[in-house]
């Protein structure tokens, strides 16, 4: 909840502040050619490379060994598209989505309990476990790698979707619990109380409140932890082998290996991958950009 | 309703017990396991065989070890260094009311969007020296042949660069938010006693965002064993030993060389170096009491 709405009220007084200025006419204040210049390198350290992305994907393979990285791009095709979308690229997407949305269900169903039983219960039990999984935020996941991987082949599940999704949804246990707990806290605790005296269990308040009224931070983290298992590379990496459970971040680098110089499939591959996420910023801008910062916002 | 206290209408510990089970299998017990494999030998397809202290002895004549720990700190503080110096100018300067800007940040924010792989891969074909854009750029900026990343003193250099080009953004997101919450009294007053632009920057964005700059270093530092990924997927580590950062150092020598025993030890290593430098640093920091600090602004 913090992030979401904290964000959005606070642009306007900045904005109305300035706009009073302006009207005022302080006229030492002249924009800072400083800033744009700055501003406008880092936009050309930005766009040039997703520039290049983009063109090159649309070019013949032939076209481009010929004339070059910076030639202006000419007879634009979709053959690159076409030759990837043939060669699996459809089982890599529905592999991540499928890793991507049980993680998510899987991290929101762990943590939205645990951060309901911190804020409301009283028990010290639960009061050490929040500060053993805030411990969690500092572990470093890459270094538990050779252990995971003798967990995940004692369990069979080498070389399976599931062996993914455990270890991804458990590294996102702590941030979910953290930023669950403070939205549950910004549940005004009249509310609880006046559903206690009706008798109502702790399940209904847990379903008719802490829920409904944490929607804010149940967002940001679905976000969150959907980013992180639809980019993650190292888990997959490790965990699995096979075509038929390969996701996206496995299936780019072996697009980069099959096609070797032929740099516009690359390109089109590397697009392709980039679609969903760029077609939800496009979306919902704002949402996904505070989904970003869960819990570093504040 | 079986589940403990629910007369007072209050949830029970076992509410939180799912969560905390879970995470402790998948998170808590391989950080004893890993301790438990860096005294066997195990290729990863066989049963791990106990052999003592062989491992923590074959450290001390890795003669990779030293050079990759160096490698890391470097990248460690260089990345710090370059991306903090980037994203805090902007991330102020992006929070200035206007289209304009509004615009230009929305451009700046793609590259978090793609996946460690995704930006390895094309800032691979950017710089390949033959057909990619460093063909045309090196001979401009002395390296004549363009090769980057085939050149042992530059390649960490690069790896830094396009490591920069995937944090930067969210750290000007980061510092962005941050500045929207200054309150604009602060600089009136500051504007009143007749301070500049750059006066005003000093004194009243920099402190308010000593906070956010904690934040904004935690992060960079506790979140650099992350970094490998790019480095595997763009140099894989080399051009010989060049790359070898200590998190890949520990995956190549588990998943490359099939030492899981070995790759164990640097795992340890790396546990307590990450673990110790995050709480280190919230300490030091008082990130942890941060919360308190913003409350009341």
């Amino acid at each position: 909840m913090s992030t979401v709405t904290t964000t959005a009220p606070a642009t306007r007084p900045a904005a109305s502040a300035a706009a009073e200025t302006r009207r005022r006419g302080t006229k030492r204040e002249r924009p800072s050619t400083v800033g744009w210049l700055a501003a406008g390198v880092w936009l050309v350290v930005v766009a040039v490379p997703l520039y290049f992305l983009i063109t090159t994907s649309l070019r013949a393979q032939s076209e481009y060994l010929l004339s070059g990285p910076v030639s202006a791009p000419t007879d634009l095709t979709l053959d690159s598209y076409s030759l990837v979308l043939h060669s699996g690229f459809w089982g890599y997407l529905r592999n991540t989505a499928v890793v991507t949305v049980a993680t998510v269900v899987l991290v929101l169903a762990l943590a939205l309990p645990a951060a309901y039983a911190i804020v409301r219960s009283r028990s010290r039990f639960v009061r050490r476990m929040f500060s053993l999984v805030l411990l969690g935020l500092a572990i470093p996941a890459q270094a538990t790698i050779i252990p995971l991987y003798l967990i995940v082949t004692k369990l069979h599940l080498y070389d399976s979707l599931t062996a993914i999704v455990l270890p991804s949804a458990a590294f996102s246990i702590p941030l979910a619990v953290l930023v669950l707990t403070s939205a549950m806290r910004d549940v005004p605790n009249e509310l609880y109380e006046a559903m206690a005296v009706d008798g109502g269990s702790p399940v209904r308040a847990f379903v008719t409140l802490a829920i409904p009224l944490s929607r804010g931070g149940i967002t940001t983290i679905a976000i969150y932890t959907a980013m992180g298992a639809w980019n993650g590379f190292l888990f997959p990496l490790v965990f699995t082998q096979s075509e038929n459970v390969r996701v996206l971040t496995l299936g780019l680098w072996r697009y980069q290996t099959q096609y070797g110089v032929n740099v516009p499939a690359i390109c089109a591959a590397v697009t392709l991958s980039l679609l969903p996420l760029l077609a939800l910023y496009l979306l919902g801008r704002r949402q996904l950009l505070s989904g970003l910062t869960a819990g570093f916002g504040k | 309703m079986a589940l403990p206290s629910s007369r007072t209408g209050r949830p029970g510990p076992l509410w939180a017990v799912p969560a905390l089970a879970f995470f402790a299998l998948f998170a808590l017990l391989p950080m004893l396991i890993v301790v438990g494999l860096s005294f066997t030998r195990w290729s990863g397809i066989d049963q791990p065989q106990f052999t003592g202290f062989d491992n923590w002895a074959h450290l001390a004549d890795d003669a990779q070890l030293l050079p990759s720990f160096r490698l890391t700190v470097v990248l460690t503080l260089a990345s710090w260094v370059l991306q903090t110096a980037v994203a805090l100018p902007l991330g102020v300067w992006a929070a200035a009311p206007g289209r304009p800007r509004a615009v230009l940040a929305a451009i700046w924010f793609v590259p978090l969007l793609m996946s460690s792989a995704a930006i390895a891969i094309l800032w691979g074909l950017l710089l390949d020296p033959n057909f990619g854009l460093a063909s045309v750029l090196g001979p401009l900026v002395g390296v004549d042949d363009g090769n980057f990343i085939g050149n042992p003193d530059l390649a960490l250099w690069v790896c830094i660069a396009v490591i920069a080009w995937q944090f930067v953004p969210f750290h000007v997101l980061l510092y962005q938010g941050a500045t929207r919450r200054i309150p604009e009294t602060l600089y009136e007053a500051a504007r009143l006693d007749g301070a500049s632009k750059l006066q005003r920057f000093r004194a009243v964005t920099v402190p308010q965002l000593r906070n956010t700059i904690v934040t904004s270093s935690v992060l960079m530092l506790v979140g650099s064993l992350t970094y490998f990924e790019i480095i595997l997927i763009l140099t894989g580590g080399g051009p010989g030993t060049a790359t070898r950062v200590l998190p890949l150092h520990m995956y190549l020598e588990g998943f490359s060389s099939f030492d899981m025993g070995y790759a164990s030890v640097i795992a340890v290593l790396l546990l307590v170096l990450g673990t110790g430098l995050s709480i280190f640093v919230t300490r030091v920091t008082g990130y942890a009491r941060m919360d308190s600090q913003t409350e009341g602004m």
